[in-house]
């Protein structure tokens, strides 16, 4: 029997190829237009060709901001996954305490992220913030506006505050969907707690993982609000990651050719990645 | 309505009328045979024809940036080989 084509499902698509060739697209276009052309407003531009392209790569500032960029979805990522992971295994499955958890768990997701910066920015403060005051009176030589480290420290354990979260709910809703039954066998075989949750959790989990590493990734590869907020890329440059950069040089420079060519580097390594991220994981999947 | 503030220039718009017709292409290639061709290829996983244009495309990206930082403006060999790259990538991959 032949097979029946509907192509209705197309037309259902439509609005939000629209809406995405507006958002998207023709703003990506437009950045490609720009990236080979340098501009002095009043919309009149001159070609550059590849010029832009070539003075990023060859830029030490731009592979410094990407190392800087790497290291923290690095940290982000060994600290956020693990830790979602483990809170989430702790969370009542009934019972009063799953709405009060849940709800606690949401509260930080629905901060903006110009004020969760401005609530660590203040949080930390050695003269007035709770946490700087804290650790100064307890002898800590802590202050995040003249020393890298605490710098890098308080930005960190900001998106840890803000965004495991994120993490946790993703991973509860793939622990909650697991039936009883599993446990149920799990127990009849006298299996172990580590042996429950590596052969039982962890596959269940394996899908909001998946999508828990390429959202926490692609966001705190792409960070630009809370450091900025906290620490305005300092001090110095050791918190200017690659999004700050090149707000800096596309609005504080009003250097718009460079700093498109910046954007499409910086969008292709943020795809290359999450595709390797994504193709590595759904290939373990598929795998088991 | 006026375009002018997307500054375009001829060579912009021939790369995107050649993704334009690149995608038809995939298109029609997907209505004469259907299904997405999916086989494991060199890397081990299951790619389809869109997976492989994906990667060609990508990979055509870095090999121009890779030739600018590393060897000098001058694209035409870094087109060259990235055609190459996207062949091999549709007989392999």
């Amino acid at each position: 029997m032949g097979r029946t084509w509907n192509n209705k499902a197309w037309f259902m698509v439509l609005p939000v190829l629209l809406l995405v060739a507006f958002s998207a697209i023709i703003p990506l276009m437009t950045v490609v237009n720009y990236s080979v052309q340098d501009t002095f407003g009043n919309n009149v531009f001159f070609w550059a060709g590849a010029e832009w392209f070539e003075e990023i790569l060859h830029s030490d500032r731009f592979w410094e901001a990407m190392g800087r960029n790497l290291v923290f979805s690095a940290i982000i990522l060994v600290i956020e996954i693990p830790l979602g992971i483990f809170i989430a295994l702790n969370m009542p499955k009934k019972g009063w305490g799953v709405p009060v958890c849940l709800v606690l768990m949401a509260l930080p997701l629905l901060i903006p992220w110009n004020v969760v910066g401005t609530i660590w920015q203040v949080f930390g403060r050695v003269d007035i913030g709770l946490l700087g005051y804290t650790l100064r009176a307890l002898g800590f030589d802590y202050n995040y506006v003249n020393d890298p480290f605490d710098a890098w420290i308080t930005v960190i354990v900001m998106d840890v505050w803000h965004w495991t979260s994120l993490v946790v709910l993703l991973c509860y809703a793939g622990l909650v969907s697991i039936p009883d039954a599993y446990y149920q066998a799990a127990k009849i075989d006298g299996a172990s707690r580590w042996a429950i949750f590596r052969y039982i959790q962890l596959p269940k989990m394996n899908r909001v993982l998946l999508i828990a590493v390429l959202l926490r990734f692609m966001d705190s590869f792409m960070i630009y609000t809370e450091p900025f907020v906290v620490t305005g890329g300092g001090p110095g440059n050791t918190t200017t990651f690659l999004s700050i950069d090149l707000v800096k040089l596309a609005i504080g420079e009003f250097n718009l050719g460079e700093a498109a060519a910046m954007s499409i580097i910086y969008f292709l390594i943020v795809m290359l990645l999450s595709w390797v991220f994504y193709t590595v994981m759904t290939a373990y999947d598929a795998e088991r | 309505m006026s375009f002018s503030w997307m500054a375009w220039t001829w060579p912009t718009a021939a790369f995107f009328g050649t993704i334009f017709l690149l995608l038809c292409g995939m298109a029609v290639w997907e209505y004469a045979s259907p299904g997405g061709n999916p086989r494991i290829g060199v890397l081990r996983f299951e790619t389809t024809r869109g997976d492989r244009l994906f990667l060609s495309l990508l990979g055509s990206a870095f090999i121009h940036l890779a030739w600018l930082g590393l060897v000098g403006p001058n694209l035409w060999w870094a087109l060259a080989l990235s055609v190459v790259y996207a062949i091999g990538v549709f007989r392999y991959v």
